[in-house]
């Protein structure tokens, strides 16, 4: 009998192949969604991972206690060393030392007098030495008008900020501001290039300067603020980050002493748990939508192609199958296509996410205005998440509709689930 | 002891506020290998007539009797055992499966008898070749005439050598030669099987083999005589 209902359903294509192609599609196109959607949040942290948190950090006790204030007094020391030692122990990561600070930002006129001041936030990073930050910091892309600082003199400044400063590309500011030891520090700069960053609270009144510089003009010799750690493949994996800092406080950290280095996750810096639960929450929305829609589709496709069968069935029973099998063989069917086709479609799905994943889709021909935050290359990113969201639409749904439509089978009487047949 | 007995069977269909008498205090009783018809205007009730004695509808008032079994007091499940014992169906439309070849269409009531596959298989040819269609047996219906695809379906009825055998329009389908072939080969395999055949039709040809005919008007036996 499993025999012959199996040669009925490989027959048929309107009952094997097309739910099977449309369960396919519908798993596949959820698969890839919701990776992609978990590439995109991955990549929202990113931002705040280059430009704030890193993937770790390492600041000293102290500064860590009062992180807003960006307590210089409380920078780590001895950088140059500290960070070759985190090179040798941890070869799968890339350091960045960094300097937050902030002061006021004066342009001279003609005559040398002060023309106009602004408060400024910056960060100063290693710019001539280190490569990487630019590509950390996508700085490329996001120049608007100059060039790319060459000497430790020279800065970078938001677009927004230059045009209301009224200055452009190779004229000169001066950074007035406290150095670690609370004396006035002022450093002459010369704007090499202005950036466009695509976010408020940066184009207001941002300025990159280069970590040497920076450290000579606060008295932070071979010092530091921070130092941001990123994972090579710049994929933020928070249980490995975590167990990483736990290592590294374990071996150097000193607890009562201030000094003593510090390292946290992204996620157990402020206001970052909370900011991921948030995307979190939006991306599980956002996810839950698409699968209820997706889910509705193929419960119609159960449930047809269970109506469709009413006549079928009445012959059936007449011929003496009773309803409960019946009912049963109708489950099962809609099982095995929902297995093969969720398989199939999670299958594909991954392999597409796949390809996104290590490719990534280039988005900057539709993003004319460049800008620092929107990345060039968007990708999906596979998490265990991604095997299994697919069976929800895929084999419960259309269960579920099958046993919907199959309660007809119950509720009709036979002689006018046959009558169906003719019409 | 009569194979089907009906006492007052009445069938109502309610449309809204009218009640439709499909079956109005019907009593009838066939005997073994019969072969007899229902004839009557269209509306009349034959089809529920058959379906009654099917048990594929219950009545709304009083009794069937099939194998000296009353009907209403058989459930789902036992309903189906019995038909799947004792009755064999031909539809006007064929009703054949058509993703299955005519073997696995005629196979399929004995699949739910569990018989072993040469037992199987051996009905299955020895009803194909009462119905002259051996050669056919891996056709599908899609490949077979009319009159063949019926012929099947007939197959397919006689296949578990039943008891009863309900024909509802048989020939309604069929040009004048495949309804004399179809109708010899039936008055043959009732000769043959000694199953007793009721038939619904309009059909003249029909009426002609018939040995008895029981006219339906409204739901009501009006007329019920022996022919030569
Ligand atoms: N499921 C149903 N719901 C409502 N009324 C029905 C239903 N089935 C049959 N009837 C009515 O019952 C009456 C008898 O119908 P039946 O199908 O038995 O007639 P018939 O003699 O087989 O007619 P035909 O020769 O056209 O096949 C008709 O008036 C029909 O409209
Ligand atoms: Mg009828």
């Amino acid at each position: 009998m499993i025999k012959f209902l199996l040669k009925g359903l490989i027959r048929d294509k309107t009952r094997s192949l097309f739910p099977f192609l449309t369960v396919t599609l519908g798993v596949m196109l959820t698969v890839f969604l919701y990776s992609y959607t978990q590439g995109a949040l991955t990549q929202m942290v990113d931002y705040s991972a280059k430009f704030a948190t890193g993937h770790v950090k390492i600041t000293t006790r102290g500064y860590a206690a009062e992180e807003s204030q960006k307590p210089l007094d409380l920078a780590l020391v001895g950088v140059s060393s500290l960070i070759e030692k985190l090179n040798r122990e941890y070869p799968n990561m890339i350091w960045c030392p960094r300097i937050v600070f902030g002061g006021l930002l004066d342009v001279p006129d003609e005559k040398g007098e002060t023309r106009i001041q602004s408060p400024v936030a910056g960060t100063a990073v290693d710019l001539l030495s280190k490569p990487v930050e630019i590509e950390i910091l996508n700085i490329k892309k996001g120049l608007v008008r100059g060039k790319l600082p060459t000497s430790s003199d020279e800065i970078l400044i938001s677009e927004q900020f230059a045009r209301r400063l009224k200055v452009n590309p190779g004229d000169k500011v001066t950074l007035i501001t406290n150095d670690a030891w609370g004396g006035l520090a002022i450093k002459n700069f010369r704007i090499a290039g202005t950036l466009n960053f695509g976010v408020d609270a940066l184009d207001r009144q941002t300025i990159f300067a280069d970590l040497k510089g920076v450290q000579n003009a606060l008295a932070l010799d071979d010092a530091a603020g921070e130092i941001l750690g990123f994972f090579k493949d710049f994929v933020y994996r928070d249980i490995e980050a975590k167990m990483i800092a736990e290592e590294f406080n374990k071996k150097y950290g000193k607890p009562g002493d201030e000094l003593s280095p510090f390292m946290r996750a992204l996620s157990q810096q402020p206001g970052m748990e909370e900011y991921i639960s948030y995307i979190k929450d939006w991306v599980g929305i956002f996810i839950a939508i698409f699968i209820f829609a997706m889910s509705i589709v193929l419960w119609n496709s159960g449930l047809l192609g269970g109506l469709r069968r009413y006549s079928e069935i009445g012959v059936r029973l007449a011929l003496g199958e009773d309803k409960g099998h019946i009912y049963r063989t109708l489950l099962g069917e809609s099982l095995i296509i929902g297995i093969f086709g969720t398989v199939a479609g999670t299958l594909l799905g991954l392999g597409v996410s796949y390809y996104v994943q290590v490719h990534g889709i280039n988005m900057s021909q539709l993003f004319k205005n460049a800008t620092i935050m929107l990345p060039n290359v968007i990708r999906a990113r596979i998490t265990p998440g991604s095997f299994y969201v697919g069976f929800i639409p895929g084999l419960i749904a259309p269960l579920i509709g099958t046993a919907l439509s199959g309660i007809g089978v119950y509720k009709r009487e036979t002689s006018s689930l046959i009558r169906e047949f003719a019409e | 002891m009569s194979v089907i007995k009906t006492e007052n069977l009445t069938k109502i269909y309610r449309m809204g506020h009218t009640k439709i008498y499909a079956l109005d205090h019907v009593n009838l009783s066939f005997e073994k290998g019969e072969f007899a018809g229902l004839v009557g205007p269209s509306g009349s009730g034959k089809t529920t007539f058959l379906n009654m004695v099917g048990i594929l509808d219950k009545p709304t008032e009083g009794r069937v009797i099939v194998m000296g079994k009353e009907t209403s007091s058989l459930n789902q499940k036992e309903a189906a055992l019995f038909r799947r014992k004792y009755i064999g169906f031909i539809f006007q439309t064929f009703n054949l499966f058509p993703h299955y070849t005519a073997f696995e269409n005629v196979e399929f009531p004995l699949l739910l008898l569990d018989l072993s596959t040469e037992e199987r298989k051996e009905r299955v040819m020895e009803a194909l070749e009462m119905v002259n269609l051996a050669h056919r047996a891996n056709s599908k219906p899609s490949e077979l005439s009319g009159g063949e695809r019926q012929r099947v379906a007939i197959a397919r009825a006689i296949v578990k050598r039943p008891e009863i055998i309900l024909a509802d329009e048989p020939t309604a389908n069929l040009d004048a030669k495949n309804s004399y072939n179809v109708l010899d080969i039936m008055a043959d395999i009732n000769e043959k099987l000694k199953a007793t055949f009721i038939f619904a039709t309009h059909d003249e040809k029909v009426i002609k083999y018939l040995r008895r005919k029981i006219t339906l008007n409204d739901g009501k036996v009006v007329k019920d005589e022996v022919m030569k």
